[in-house]
């Protein structure tokens, strides 16, 4: 045991610079310590690996504390030389490669590359392919909307609506099957019309889909417009008016958002989409919610085209009968001569196309997809350009994050739906 | 689109700028004089081509100018679509950027100058947007191999492992 | 302690008991098993009635069964098959009936890296970092055939995966079903049981026609 000190103990300097603070207020305490306080900027890396950017997306974000001041993407991350890929092939196998570009609307890359062919050769497409176009068109339109539900309400937290998205898909995934043999990049487009007729018994599974799928899109939406972390984080967050909107190029649903009611289905329409009779959802603010809500009501929009597409589905060739362009059918190629040099032409070399510069855009699920196509006279394309409206969007999100917290520039990111594949193409 | 006549009328306001018009398959084409295209799309916009669809561009090779740079206009009110191309020589690749006009031409242009190798001035921040920041070489060029590498098979794995030693 | 010491008959008694108790001695009637009436100490009958009732193994056997069933994967997509891959995790194929639902964002807490699409040339340092930011023990499965071979895009803009980190399995297809997807972290599953599934060649008799590597 160490004695009983007998003297009172002695304070060293520091512990008597301690006894003299005072409990002054903060600001009072570190005058002098801190001088006038700063605002530091600071770069934070969203990596393109990143749980919450779809895809390889990297993201450069300036922040001020929370606030984010500036956004700069860089992409390129998954950028396939496709358009280089389908100069080297004919037209016929173009459509494959250029399907794989914007990966989740793969029948709208085939739509814009297959019409853009059609219009250089000046072919027609019959009336049963036309509308055999339009079924296949919307049920991928609601399978992209699908994915992007899920995915944008797994970013904001919801994670059992990812799974009831994709049970959905799965429906429209086995009617693809029914239709072409497979689930994805299905090559069902050909340029004249598709490649086969729908069997048996599509119409009555589609019809069933119809009767299920606006129930389930009503779920959907009772869920998470209820939800009130969900209408928090996207009502109000980030809105962008019209007129920058389209000065930054941006169409589809983010512009219908923000009021514009711009959809080329009934501006231009192609593939008999004027025979249809739909509305063109419009928001009022544009912002989170509004891009939320827009998309979901599209939803029951296309479903309701299906319908109106199945019930009127003319009689009558699928394809066009232009032999030069569309193989025929195989039973001719055991009785006529000319199918079977036909056939053999198509096979090795394709079907020339003459030479010009055509623009062809069509409406896709993110907005104006347009595929350009210059061909030199041979049978393959001199070059093909996808204008893809993920990349052109994509310009938008500096824009609309400025001035939010990170948080919403996570929400912002999921409602502009950008798809790595069509902006890296 | 402008029927052939309203793209004669259009190209004749135009002036010298506009060397020569073409329509085919419905769709109607400008070609302009390239240090001009910035005062052509704005006359453009005051007609009402309010909305710059896409800028991509092409190369024409053999055929000198070889390179070109279109520009897709859309009037939304009229439903018109006009195409503005420009040819510049694969020596002497520059444009004018428009990026202040249309601010959609930012990463467009940007991938025209990766793919294509056109320099456009007044563009502030004209750097590779989709191949690495160090690549060299166009791919898009019609001169650019396709390039590509063979199947890696098991029975040549001895081959590739001595290579990389 | 204190230990009594044990009288030199006692032991065999309790011996003796014991081949008695085997010998359905003492035990005749309801408690005796069966199986074992009549059955010796170093009888088959034993040995089958103790090995239908007790698992014996190795450690290295339990630790792969265990390793095998929970894999991590990470959360990683490139491109179209990715699309297939939510499908796998998704309520029809379920991915989650195998253990492997839990995928993990941060590549330290996964153990196996699905590459789900094509590998571009400026994406393929940034995989390569996060294969080695993994911690052993750790498998890489190229789902698709534009990451295991060049796919649809034999160009300038992509790398086969098995150029810059050691592959476990491929798995064909374009996108591969989410069936051809568990069939392919399946085929995994039994290569870390060591246990490799050499499928057709097996049932056909053609184990050895293996591509060898040439010179080997």
């Amino acid at each position: 045991m160490s004695p009983v000190p007998t003297e009172p103990p002695t304070l060293s300097e520091y512990r008597r610079g301690e006894q003299s603070i005072t409990l002054a207020p903060v600001e009072e305490q570190l005058v002098g310590v801190r001088g006038e306080t700063t605002d530091e900027l600071f770069t934070l890396n969203f990596g393109p690996h990143h749980p919450a950017t779809h895809g390889v997306l990297r993201l450069l974000v300036t922040l001020q504390g929370e606030v984010v001041r500036d956004i700069k993407p860089i992409i390129g991350y998954v950028h396939t030389g496709i358009e280089k890929t389908a100069e080297d092939k004919a037209y016929w196998k173009v459509i494959p490669v250029v399907e794989r570009m914007d990966y989740l609307s793969y029948y709208f890359n085939a739509m814009a590359f297959c019409g853009a062919v059609e219009r250089l050769l000046e072919v027609e497409v019959p009336s049963r392919g036309q509308y055999l176009r339009v079924i296949h068109l919307e049920l991928n339109r609601i399978a992209s909307h699908l994915i992007w539900l899920g995915t944008s309400a797994l970013d904001l937290g919801a994670s059992s609506i990812f799974l009831y998205c994709l049970r959905e898909r799965e429906l429209i995934l086995d009617l693809f099957e029914m239709s072409s043999g497979q689930r994805m990049h299905t090559r069902y487009f050909q340029v004249g019309g598709v490649i086969e007729d729908i069997p048996a018994g599509f119409e009555p599974k589609l019809r069933e889909f119809l009767k299920v799928m606006p129930a389930r899109a009503d779920e959907y939406g009772a869920i998470l417009n209820s939800n009130e972390i969900v209408l928090q984080r996207l009502r109000g967050t980030c809105p962008l008016d019209a007129e920058t909107l389209l000065g930054l190029g941006v169409t589809g649903p983010l512009l219908r958002a923000a009021g514009n009611p711009w959809d080329l289905r009934k501006a231009t329409p192609y593939s008999s989409y004027d025979h249809f009779d739909f509305k063109i959802p419009v928001g009022t603010v544009g912002d989170n919610y509004d891009r939320f809500a827009v998309r979901l009501a599209e939803i029951y929009e296309s479903v309701h085209i299906i319908e109106q597409a199945l019930d009127g589905l003319p009689e009558g060739p699928y394809i066009t009968e232009d032999r030069k362009v569309a193989l025929p059918p195989r039973h001719e190629l055991a009785t006529s001569m000319e199918a079977l040099i036909y056939h053999f032409k198509l096979v090795t070399e394709g079907f020339r196309v003459p030479p010009g510069e055509v623009y062809n855009p069509i409406e896709s699920p993110r907005g104006e997809l347009a595929c350009y196509v210059r061909s030199d006279g041979s049978s393959k394309p001199a070059r093909v350009h996808m204008r893809d409206p993920s990349f052109v969007n994509l310009q938008a999100l500096a824009h609309m994050s400025r001035g939010s917290y990170i948080a919403d520039m996570i929400a912002t990111t999921a409602m502009l739906d950008p798809i790595l594949g069509g902006i890296d193409r | 689109m402008p029927d052939a006549t309203g793209l004669e009328l259009l190209a004749a306001e135009l002036g010298d700028a506009a060397l020569e018009t073409v329509y085919f398959r419905e769709q109607a084409t400008l070609v302009v004089d390239p240090p001009q295209i910035r005062s052509v799309l704005q006359a453009l916009r005051a007609k009402g081509y309010s909305f710059l669809a896409s800028v991509h561009g092409v190369d024409y090779y053999p055929e000198e100018p070889r390179l070109g740079v279109l520009y897709e206009l859309l009037d939304m009110s009229k439903l018109d679509r006009l195409t503005i191309k420009l040819r510049v020589p694969i020596d002497a690749p520059r444009v004018e950027s428009v990026t202040t006009d249309w601010p959609t031409a930012d990463h467009q242009e940007r991938e025209v100058y990766d793919m294509f190798g056109v320099v456009f001035e007044g563009h502030r921040d004209l750097r590779r947007i989709l191949m690495p920041e160090d690549y060299e070489g166009h791919p898009q060029r019609r001169d650019f191999p396709v390039g590509g590498e063979p199947v890696l098979f098991t029975r040549d794995e001895a081959k590739w492992l001595e290579r990389r030693e | 302690m204190k230990r009594e010491p044990i009288a030199p008959g006692v032991l065999r008694v309790h011996d003796l008991n014991a081949r008695q108790l085997l010998r359905g001695g003492i035990l005749e009637g309801a408690n005796q098993p069966a199986e074992l009436k009549g059955a010796d100490v170093e009888s088959a009958e034993l040995e089958r009635y103790v090995g239908e009732r007790v698992l014996t193994t190795t450690l290295e056997k339990t630790v792969a069964w265990a390793r095998s069933n929970s894999f991590f994967p990470l959360a990683f997509g490139l491109a179209c098959c990715a699309m297939e891959q939510f499908q796998a995790a998704g309520p029809r194929m379920d991915i989650a009936r195998f253990g492997f639902e839990a995928f993990r964002a941060s590549p330290r807490q996964a153990d196996l890296i699905i590459l789900a699409g094509r590998v571009s040339i400026k994406m393929a340092p940034i995989i390569r970092r996060l294969y080695d930011q993994m911690l052993e023990p750790k498998w890489a499965i190229s789902m698709g055939a534009c990451c295991s071979s060049m796919g649809v895009f034999n160009n300038y803009a992509l790398v086969p995966s098995d150029k810059f980190m050691p592959i476990d399995v491929h798995v064909p297809g374009c996108p591969p079903r989410p069936e051809g997807l568990m069939h392919g972290i399946l085929k995994l599953r039994k290569m870390v049981q060591d246990d490799p599934d050499m499928g057709w060649r097996e049932r056909y008799g053609a184990v050895g026609t293996e591509e060898a590597p040439s010179g080997a």
